[in-house]
């Protein structure tokens, strides 16, 4: 065993407040070690120049640096080790700053003898190490695309631009989602059909996207990078795809409110249904309530909409539009019109006469027959205010097919049934499973500028991985002993990434190596020690704490 | 054609544009004014609605 270990300053940050120099000089002493050296910057060029040079002239086997967070620094280290012919995971790293200096800055001492405590568990554990390899995998450059409303269409016309072949299923008989069945958009009143066609046309002149309407995404196998679809056409026939990445587009889909401000479908609509209405020029109405968060914002479906508050606005101004005497009242309960656009149309609509009341969620808006009646909170009174039509300002809410499609994509849903992306701000169109995405409104209500950013947004996310040759992952992942495992399956259940399967003919479980993440959870649990995560195994780790 | 990028910025949405982009293999310049990359998150403590730290 030649281990070379090398103790970071990190400039003052680590060396002013413990002995850097007699960790170095304990570290020189540890057991394995030939070789032991203290570096103002560890990260910096000379340190690297540094650790390179260890390994050559010592000859070194193992590598351990005590500096900083593996987070960020364990890839600069590795990488450095492996240009100097050393195998990168025959690297091993001390945090002696977060853990150290930096937690118990006022007591150098005890910090000093804490980091010679963690730079020991390190050496202990490098000389258990073990050389792996890269995981290397081919990449297959064509992507399905689940739903061709503006997002799934925006995503594969980018994609296709992009050189990537797409497969694009939708369940209706035309693309196009919910914008074939809308009037006119907000904020500028651009007519929806003409503005969709537009983008379907630009979609279907692309040779390398296939487009199965009428279809559905029956099954889905193989696993991410290379997975096997299967679609089942209208007419019952199937037809089989290989695709690398996912893209859930499926939209959302307006509530129907039924038994709610006595909804009925003809004097009492939704926001879709006047859309249609104003699509075919049959709303006679003079007179016309809209209630915005119809269904929203309650105890049963808390969230908002997004998209409702100007909707309402949109129609309102274009009803008064066509037919100046047509009075239209919006009770609301907030006017959620962010952006310039939005607020700017809220105004405009203000000015031209549109009327906005505010009522209250606990008493909120009675529609009666000719008539609907709230209560003003600024005057106290009750306000009746005649008219021929109410209109409701619904939610989208998720598909119902959507809970059976994050079954079989295993992909989560939030409490409200839309599907969960991996993280709010810093992964808002990736699912926490490779190479799945999530654009629109199957995420959260979208309008359409939203949904197509999304969409756009999508196929950038796909192009880093798809533009690669290959895909090169960590060697640290789990495997399980087939010999010993005995199929109880505790493992499966643990994985949050979907990374185990159950081969029901051995009665064992396999991890997919490309699917893992190398979390170690199936380890932990494994009662027979079949499953080990690489780098992790348990003389690795033994090693390291019965050095402490 | 010169395939490098500029980015202009260097807060959130220009750090992801250009970690996408040089995942993507593209050579990518991003220019910042100040002199740390980051921008208003950088300054924020938490974020909502995760709670976890902003830097």
């Amino acid at each position: 065993m030649r281990i070379g270990v090398f103790i970071c300053d990190c400039g003052s940050n680590i060396a002013g407040h413990l002995d850097c120099a007699a960790v170095t000089e304990y570290g020189s002493n540890l057991p394995g070690v030939v070789y032991a050296k203290e570096n103002l910057y560890t990260c910096s060029e000379a340190g690297i120049v540094e650790i390179q040079k260890g390994i050559k002239d010592h000859n070194l086997n193992r590598v351990v640096v005590a500096s900083c967070s593996p987070r960020t620094h364990q890839p600069l280290f590795q990488s450095s080790c492996a240009a100097a012919g050393l195998n990168p995971y025959l690297f091993e790293m001390v945090n002696i700053r977060d853990q150290c200096s930096w937690v118990h800055m006022q007591e150098r001492d005890r910090a000093t003898e804490k980091a010679k405590d963690l730079v020991r568990m390190g050496v202990s554990k490098a000389a258990f190490l073990e050389p792996q390899d890269d995981i290397e995998a081919s990449l297959i450059p064509r992507v399905l695309v689940i739903g061709a409303g503006v997002a799934g269409l925006s995503a594969a016309e980018t994609m296709a631009d992009m050189g990537l072949e797409v497969v694009l299923v939708e369940k209706e008989a035309e693309p196009g989602g919910l914008l074939n069945d809308l009037y006119r958009l907000s904020p500028y009143g651009e007519n929806s059909s003409e503005r969709i066609g537009e983008i379907i046309k630009a979609v279907s002149s692309k040779p390398n996207v296939t487009l199965y309407t009428g279809s559905r995404v029956e099954d889905i196998g193989g696993y991410i990078w290379d997975v096997d679809i299967t679609v089942r056409q209208g007419g019952g026939e199937t037809v089989k795809e290989k695709v690398g990445c996912v893209v859930v587009a499926t939209g959302a889909v307006p509530l129907t409110p039924e038994g709610l401000y006595g909804y009925n479908g003809r004097d009492v609509i939704t926001q879709m249904e006047l859309e249609e209405r104003l699509l075919k020029g049959e709303v006679e109405a003079k007179g016309i309530v809209m209630i915005q968060c119809a269904g929203a914002r309650s105890p049963e479906r808390e969230y908002c909409s997004r998209i409702c508050c100007q909707t309402a606005v949109k129609n309102a101004r274009l009803l008064r539009e066509q037919s100046p005497e047509t009075r239209v009242h919006i009770l609301y309960r907030d006017m959620q019109m962010y952006g310039t656009e939005n607020e700017q149309m809220l105004w405009d609509a203000r000015g031209e006469g549109v009327r906005f009341d505010v009522f209250l969620p606990d008493r909120p808006p009675e529609v009666g027959e000719g008539k609907v009646r709230f209560y003003q909170p600024l005057t106290g009174e009750r306000v009746e205010i005649p008219c021929e039509l109410t209109v409701l300002s619904t939610p989208l809410v998720p598909r119902e097919d959507s809970a059976s499609l994050s079954q079989l994509l295993r992909v989560p849903v939030d409490q409200n049934g839309f599907f969960l992306e991996a993280h709010a701000k810093l992964r808002p169109l990736d699912f926490a499973t490779d190479g799945i995405f999530v654009c629109g409104s199957a995420r959260y209500p979208a309008n359409v500028e939203e949904a197509r950013s999304q969409g756009l947004g999508v196929s950038s996310r796909i192009a880093t991985i798809l533009f690669k040759e290959k895909l090169v992952t960590s060697a640290i992942v789990a495997e399980i002993d087939p010999a010993t495992c005995v199929g109880c399956m505790g493992c499966m259940e643990m994985c949050p990434y979907g990374a185990i399967d159950y081969l029901p003919e051995e009665g064992v479980c396999r991890v997919n190596r490309i699917l893992c993440k190398g979390c170690g959870c199936c380890a932990s649990t494994c009662p027979s020690q079949s499953a080990m995560l690489k780098g992790f195994k348990p003389n690795q780790l033994l090693a390291q704490i019965r050095a402490v | 054609m010169n395939r490098d990028i500029v980015v202009i910025g260097g807060g959130i949405a220009g750090i992801q544009s250009s970690l996408d982009l040089a995942e993507m293999g593209f050579k990518v310049y991003l220019v910042e004014k100040l002199p740390s990359i980051g921008g208003k998150m950088a300054q924020l403590d938490k974020t909502f609605p995760t709670n976890d730290c902003a830097i």
